[in-house]
């Protein structure tokens, strides 16, 4: 067990240290800061002076190194754009993000599994060819095009909801949130839906081959044999099992959607982290989007860890390996 | 049945007025870009600048022609050479009820000029400022200087009392981190206030009761939203979540216009687009050979062989005004004998280039971004086809702006297109500074690409130390005329500024681009 743990830390440093890499080079090609933060008719001078006072005239090395050493320290440097250390602005647009992942995930998780049940114990029924057929359109249809399309139907035509932001929010600590106001829940409808469609349809299509699988296996039919009651067979014998690779997937996904939710973000001016990111690329505004990187990397590392970790709880046979 | 739905309605009716504040007039408006910080120090960019408007006031400002009109200067006059006096004006309170004067002056001009702000080169001349009285400042300029006013009108006051109290003199700056509580506060002396400020969701400004100024708007509330997505801006007008977007994407415009209860309002800006030649001695298309762009001739043939009415009329669907010049009327300087395209004539430029000794034409490099000007990627494709009719091949480039802008800096391009507003200034002498003078670290900040013309350079540097207007003016005409007949730029046009808005709302549009809500007005 301690050293299953200590295999997957060093595995997570390595990682770490590669995405540190790549988000410092690749950031110094994506163009440079300095012709947006001077003044049209600024002079040379003026320029080279923002250049050096970015450190930007020092070698590619020599800002690698300093790079580095801010980051073990926990600062990721202070955004060009907003003049706000990256760290504070990453947390501050953190609540936006999340909450939209959560509505997402609960929303992917709620409809997902009992569909996915349905179609894998009817596999014939007319419902079940239309959910299935349903969920292909959603899943090959690009997010951006989907959340137009419910702007377009629920905002501009019915008027039912607002097309962008979160709403009127509400502080908690350090939290703002948009659970507790009527804007705030309104505004979470649609971009969360349009997060949660590739998840819901991921989850339900999971969840029928799963079920479907089980559902053919000799135990089941021993259960059936044995007389046991149908619903303590599907509930408990079958569904339980089937949800062993939905646990990973939705881990995964989560961490799927926090990184990716940048396009729907920017479709619903959703004012997280995704939306700083796309920002950040405009401009450019260097340290956000290599904090920005390695704020994914980590997630991904951490993730999987978490997901190594309980399946040895789950599936106890893993813990002798 | 009729009866009762008509009962209904009527009730609804009667309901309401009272489901909203009664004269409460908001005016919502969304722009692509947020407000990057409400520290007036902290950045550079002009639609920020413009949404400080909104809560501070210069010393001077811009009238509803754009001229300069004293703000909260109400006069000034030039003591010595280098020493500006200004006499402010008496009465006026800060938006925490901070009384304003000389002391306020004094503190924002020094924090303006302190090296550590980030645009403390928009009023790069002044060295110093002293306290005469109460109501009564000096500025101490490095040396004459005659664009003063222009340069104050972008410097929002500031109350030194309540900088000293939230600890911010010094200017916040993203180099050393240095982050103030004027990043995300504002306290001036402007027509609105501002209440709430969420950086990427919205800022809302409620009216100034007590501003100083006759107000001209009927608003009480202004409801400022950052929407990033074209196509959701444009459906946050057309459901009503918005009543006025700004800028409007080209494609959405007839749409917008054909709806019902919306308008659509375009023209010209002071934006001039343009391109630029290289003067290296060779061009990066055709390395070893001598840079035909260099000959007046070959200049004048690329000019003579664009159409520009096609583009006007194509591209940029009738709403850009071509232009002969780097500067819009609007602009000192402004010339209307050289505001004149050379008139599209294949067969004159073919002469031309035969003159020059390419009767066959020759190889460059043509550069555009496409996330920049308005259709600047199709003006260069066109612009491309338009000179092989007469053997120029130009090799298109295109590329986003974040790298194009880096590599126009450092002279990687052949030809390429540019836009130029002169602002702050709005005043020839930005161009003429920035891009006709040689660069030599003051002056010819973005002139990367070898121009150098003594007669010009001459004019520039006399153009920034003549305090005789008149006399000023002609350098800045004189040097366009040089740049005109040498074609030492290639001007096409001033691209449109496009609003659109519901049709309650009365606001002006300005060639600099600014939203001026103080001037709006929404119909009840």
């Amino acid at each position: 067990m301690i050293r299953l743990l200590s295999v997957r830390l060093l595995q997570a440093i390595l990682v770490m240290v590669a995405v540190t890499a790549i988000a410092f080079v690749m950031f110094r090609f994506v163009g440079d800061p300095v012709a947006s933060m001077v003044r049209e008719g600024a002079t040379q001078a003026e320029k080279d002076a923002v250049r050096v006072a970015l450190g930007l005239d020092k070698p590619v090395l020599a800002q690698f190194v300093k790079f580095v050493g801010q980051v073990l320290t926990g600062d990721l440097g202070t955004s060009y754009r907003y003049q706000q250390p990256v760290t504070t602005l990453l947390l501050s647009r953190l609540p936006a993000t999340l909450e939209l992942v959560i509505v997402a995930t609960v929303l992917a998780l709620s409809l997902g599994i009992p569909l996915g049940v349905l179609c894998a114990l009817k596999p014939h029924a007319f419902f079940s060819r239309l959910t299935q057929s349903a969920t292909l359109v959603g899943i090959s249809m690009p997010t951006f095009v989907t959340g137009l399309l419910l702007i377009l139907v629920f905002a501009v035509n019915l008027r039912w909801l607002p097309s962008s932001g979160r709403g009127d929010l509400v502080d908690i600590g350090f939290w703002q949130t948009g659970f507790l106001t009527l804007s705030g829940l309104k505004s979470l409808i649609l971009p969360s839906i349009t997060l949660a469609l590739f998840q819901l349809t991921l989850i339900m299509r999971l969840v029928r081959s799963e079920m479907i699988d089980v559902l053919s296996s000799d135990y089941i039919r021993f259960a059936f044999a044995r007389g046991l009651p149908r619903t303590y067979i599907y509930g408990r014998l079958a569904l339980r099992n089937a949800l062993m690779p939905v646990v990973t997937v939705t881990g995964l996904q989560i961490g799927q959607l926090i990184a990716f939710a940048i396009v729907t973000e920017t479709v619903f001016q959703w004012p997280g982290m995704g939306l700083l990111f796309t920002n950040a690329v405009g401009y450019p505004d260097v340290p956000v989007l290599a904090a920005y990187l390695l704020f994914v990397g980590f997630l991904f590392v951490m993730i999987n860890m978490i997901v190594d970790i309980l399946y040895t709880f789950i599936d106890p046979r893993l813990r002798t390996r | 049945m009729k009866t009762s739905i008509k009962t209904l309605l009527a009730g609804l009716a009667f309901l309401a007025p009272l489901s909203q504040p009664a004269f409460a007039e908001t005016l919502r408006w969304a722009s692509s870009g947020d407000v990057i910080s409400y520290d007036p120090n902290a950045q550079v960019d002009s639609f920020t600048q413009s949404v400080h408007h909104m809560v501070f006031d210069p010393l001077v400002r811009r009238n509803k022609d754009l001229k300069l009109e004293p703000a909260l200067a109400t006069s000034w006059e030039v003591v010595e050479p280098t020493r500006w006096r200004f006499k402010l004006r008496q009465g006026v309170k800060f938006h925490e009820g901070q009384p304003f004067n000389a002391d306020d002056v004094v503190a924002t001009i020094k924090r303006q000029i302190d090296p550590g702000a980030r645009n403390r080169e928009n009023l790069s001349t002044v060295v110093g400022v002293e306290k005469v009285d109460e109501y009564t400042v000096d500025l101490i300029l490095r040396a004459p200087y005659p664009l003063l006013l222009n340069d104050l009108a972008a410097i929002y006051i500031m109350s030194k009392p309540w900088m000293e109290e939230h600890d911010a003199l010094k200017p916040g700056n993203a180099s050393t981190g240095v982050v103030t509580y004027a990043s995300n506060h504002a306290n001036g002396t402007g027509a609105f206030k501002l209440k709430a400020y969420e950086p990427d969701a919205r800022s809302v400004f409620e009216v100034n009761k007590e501003w100083w100024d006759k107000p001209q708007h009927n608003l009480d509330e202004v409801e400022f939203r950052p929407i990033a997505s074209d196509a959701t801006r444009v459906a946050a007008l057309l459901s009503g979540e918005v009543d006025m977007i700004a800028p409007v994407p080209l494609q959405d415009v007839d749409r917008i216009a054909a709806t019902d209860g919306l308008k659509v309002v375009e023209n010209p800006s002071l934006r001039t687009i343009f391109f630029v030649f290289s003067y290296r001695p060779e061009l990066h298309a055709t390395p070893g050979q001598p840079n035909p762009l260099r000959d007046v001739r070959v200049r004048q043939a690329l000019w003579h062989a664009i159409d520009t009415n096609t583009i006007q009329k194509r591209l940029m669907r009738g709403k850009s005004r071509t232009a002969g010049m780097l500067v819009a009327p609007a602009v000192t300087g402004y010339d209307e004998d050289i505001d004149v395209p050379l008139p599209y004539d294949v067969a004159k430029a073919k002469a031309l280039l035969a003159e020059a000794g390419y009767p066959d034409g020759f190889k460059t490099g043509l550069a555009c971004p496409n996330d920049r000007y308005i259709a600047d990627e199709q003006i260069c494709l066109a612009v491309a086809s338009m000179w092989a009719q007469i053997g120029v091949q130009a090799n298109v480039s295109v590329e986003s702006k974040t790298t194009y802008f880096p590599r126009t800096d450092k002279g990687e391009f052949d030809v390429y297109l540019l836009g130029w507003a002169s602002l702050p200034p709005m005043d020839g002498f930005s161009p003429l500074q920035a891009l006709l003078a040689t660069n030599d670290g003051t002056f010819g900040g973005s002139n990367a690409d070898g121009l150098t013309n003594p007669e010009i350079d001459k004019l520039a540097y006399a153009a920034s130390t003549e305090l005789d207007e008149t006399k000023r003016v002609e350098d800045l005409k004189q040097a366009f005329r040089i740049t005109h007949d040498q074609v030492l730029y290639l001007p096409l046009h001033q691209q449109p500024v496009a609003w659109a808005m519901s049709s309650k709302v009365d606001m002006p549009q300005f060639p600099d681009e600014y939203v001026r809500p103080w001037f709006a007005q929404i119909k009840k």
